[in-house]
């Protein structure tokens, strides 16, 4: 019996490697060029990338993508580095914002977009890309390093219901910090949330995004851009009063710290917040899990710093090509090919339609505009308005800091240390400057070595 | 009569050594020395470039002073998750061993936590203690206590203890259950005939009888708090607020996954490896020297 099964198996293998040999379709399909691409996208996002990716592939004969989910952004990041030490590291990685700095001192570990479209002959244009963009992504000359694909950027979350139990007209939500303040003390006063302000990301959004938007310097050396030696400025009287604003409102019980990063999201997302600061790719779970009225707003400023704010920036991720020993010209012109598709304005108003990040391109905003996305969903061009409202400064196109993660955690842990009452708004900057320092030196050194 | 088998050749022996010398080659050797050799480079996170620094990280290191607050937390935190753990499974198994309806019951029911994953611990715990959604977090405002281990880092560090020692009771109460099976019934018998009461009884019997039992679990909760708590405090508090929940582990796997900082995650790395190899020495020598004699 036994003997038998083996031997079906066997004429079973010869058959099929007969076959395969005998049909030149599937051979051919097995010449196509292979390009591995890492990712961090999940759930609706992850399958929305294996949408993209089979409509590639179907679109041509010459390249098969595959799309591998990899863990959370700093997990593909550390597989790449990693996979790269090893000689295997994927032709395309997606890797988070705060990654940049470290990216662009990879040296020959990535090929920087604009080689890759120089090598390959493969048009990837700079000036289609929204330009606040593909400034966060940009060499200082204007050469693309990586290419956009998922950005997103920091909007006030408004509870309407909230708003209207405080007396409050939803309709105008605060514009700048003063009318926040204002807002906050009413919601409180009237109970009409339990925390009448909240903020996901605090670093991202009460430091980068407020230094953006005021045009003020979140580092030296224009952010960063302008050379490895920068040094971190948030220890300037705009910033140290911004976080005084937040320690009061603490204290008074206007504001909630609810911790670091993303923690917050389920607060914003079960409406316990009248005002919450996060993502503007917090639109579709917004949709899908909210039970109450809610609006986008824009991020409030301060007309004592700055007449009309600038900008936001972004966050999210970009594609950087990666490089291998043994790795062909075919390879990787088939991983340009790839992000070229990516940015076609179809594709790139699709991923922005059905996700909720901004489009990266000019074309896709355009798209969707003409396709009437804005008007069937109310609010949802203002996250793109934002970002491109404004001329770009160098203190608004993005942060180009080595290990800017780490960077993040030390601001949050100062931050944290105030709001417990142990230093003030200046200690904590102040600190937060000298230990973010040493990091960007110690990066410094290790870039050089 | 001796009890030995005699191998003929030595082709066999080998070979009956062989995997296991392969696997702590593998997984303990080579990690071992590629972290020793990584704590003396200075190098980029792509590895283009790599300087020999020598002993540079190490004194970076233990001049950061907060790498020094880090030891020193880690150490009152050891010390909290093993002495809380140990009294508790302690506690737990004198009341086992009694004859009660049901122990068998009670037995089992207390060694679940130890099969719980560290993360999914720390989320039942967040469902208890978490000031949004727990149970308890969210009474205890009620009753006047202002609980947001968000912010307040003595609460943040309490939450972690108490997960982490919960988790380890269950490890604890199995050893003691077991020691105090041990303890010879004639020699309680003997001190109650001599009109000892309970707690002098244990005081003076049980107790010192259970020392090497006692000794044991101390070596292994302490090096159970330094090193497996990384899950549940990673998804508690990620360290924070502050530094205040921050351990050596929690420390490694920041500065090396997630900064890239190689050089000196692997320096810390080596650091936690001289502690590991302290301890197991002591227990060696200690408990060693009890068994032989």
């Amino acid at each position: 019996m036994k003997r038998r099964t083996l031997l079906a198996a066997a004429a079973t293998t010869t058959l099929s490697g007969a076959l395969t040999g005998a049909l030149p379709a599937r051979a051919r399909a097995e010449e196509r060029t292979k390009i591995v691409f890492w990712h961090a996208m999940t759930a609706a996002l992850g399958a929305e990338v294996d949408r993209l990716v089979a409509a590639f592939n179907a679109s041509q004969t010459e390249v098969e993508v595959t799309a591998l989910y990899k863990g959370g952004y700093a997990d593909v990041m550390t597989a790449t580095i990693a996979a790269f030490r090893a000689g295997q590291a994927p032709h395309l990685a997606q890797i988070f914002e705060v990654g940049t700095g470290t990216m662009l001192a990879a040296g020959k570990a990535v090929k920087q977009v604009w080689e890759l479209a120089q090598e390959t002959g493969v048009p990837i244009k700079p000036e289609s890309y929204i330009p606040s963009v593909r400034g966060y992504y940009s060499l200082p000359d204007g050469r693309m390093a990586s290419a956009p694909f998922n950005s997103s950027t920091a909007i006030t979350w408004i509870n309407k219901d909230a708003f209207e139990k405080a007396g409050l007209d939803p309709s105008k939500p605060p514009a700048t910090w003063q009318d926040v303040v204002a807002a906050a003390r009413a919601v409180k006063e009237k109970n009409a949330a339990e925390m009448p302000m909240i903020t996901s990301w605090p670093c991202w959004i009460q430091l980068e995004q407020y230094s953006a938007l005021h045009n003020i310097p979140f580092a030296t050396k224009a952010d960063g851009f302008d050379g490895l030696d920068a040094e971190l400025a948030i220890n300037s009287k705009p910033h140290v009063k911004h976080i005084q604003r937040l320690l009061d409102m603490s204290k008074e019980g206007t504001f909630k710290y609810a911790g670091r990063d993303n923690v917050p999201d389920p607060l914003l997302l079960a409406g316990k917040a009248a005002i919450a600061f996060n993502s503007s790719g917090m639109r579709g779970d917004l949709i899908k899990s909210a039970k109450f009225a809610w609006a986008p707003a824009y991020l409030p400023y301060d007309p004592e710093i700055i007449a009309s704010p600038l900008n936001s920036i972004i966050g999210g991720a970009s594609l950087w090509p990666m490089t291998a020993p043994n790795r062909t010209a075919a390879e990787y012109k088939g991983a340009a090919l790839f992000l070229q598709f990516l940015a076609t304005p179809e594709n790139a108003a699709a991923w922005h339609q059905h996700t909720g990040y901004v489009p990266v391109t000019l074309a896709g905003f355009e798209l969707s505009e003409k396709q009437g996305f804005y008007k069937a969903n109310a609010g949802a061009d203002l996250p793109v308005r934002q970002l491109t409202r404004g001329t770009v400064t160098e203190n608004s196109k993005g942060l180009r800091l080595g290990r800017l993660p780490e960077i993040r955690n030390i601001i949050q842990e100062e931050i944290e240390k105030a709001l417990q009452g142990q230093q003030t708004a200046q200690q904590a900057m102040d600190t937060a400057v000298e230990r973010g320092n040493k990091v960007l030196r110690d990066f410094q050194r290790s870039v050089k070595s | 009569m001796e009890r030995r088998t005699l191998f003929e050749g030595w082709l066999l022996p080998v070979l009956l050594v062989l995997p296991q010398l392969a696997l702590t080659g593998v997984f303990f050797l080579w990690p071992a020395a590629a972290a020793i050799r990584s704590s003396a480079m200075l190098e980029d996170p792509f590895g283009l470039g790599t300087q020999f620094v020598a002993l540079q990280n190490f004194e970076a290191l233990f001049a950061d002073p907060l790498y020094v607050q880090t030891i020193l937390r880690t150490v009152v935190f050891c010390a909290a998750v093993s002495a809380l753990s140990m009294s508790v499974a302690l506690g737990l198994a004198v009341f086992a061993d009694r004859d009660i309806r049901g122990r068998v019951i009670y037995r089992t029911l207390v060694i679940w936590p130890y099969a719980v994953a560290p993360a999914l611990a720390a989320v039942l715990w967040l469902f208890l203690l978490d000031p949004h959604i727990g149970l308890i977090g969210r009474a205890l405002p009620r009753i006047g206590i202002a609980w947001d281990p968000r912010i307040n880092g003595g609460q943040a560090f309490l939450m972690v203890v108490l997960a982490s020692a919960w988790k380890q009771v269950s490890y604890n109460f199995i050893f003691f259950l077991a020691g105090l099976q041990s303890v010879p019934r004639s020699v309680t018998e003997a001190a109650r005939l001599d009109g000892a009461r309970g707690w002098r009884r244990f005081r003076t019997i049980t107790f010192p009888l259970l020392a090497p039992t006692t000794f044991f679990l101390l070596i292994v909760n302490l090096v159970y708090a330094a090193f497996d708590t990384f899950g549940t405090i990673q998804a508690l508090t990620q360290g924070g607020p502050a530094k205040a929940t921050e351990t050596l582990v929690v420390k490694v796997y920041r500065d090396g996954v997630v900064n890239v900082d190689l050089g000196s995650s692997a320096a810390q790395s080596v650091v936690l490896m001289a502690g590991v190899i302290l301890l197991t020495a002591l227990q060696f020598r200690f408990l060693g020297r009890r068994n032989t004699a």
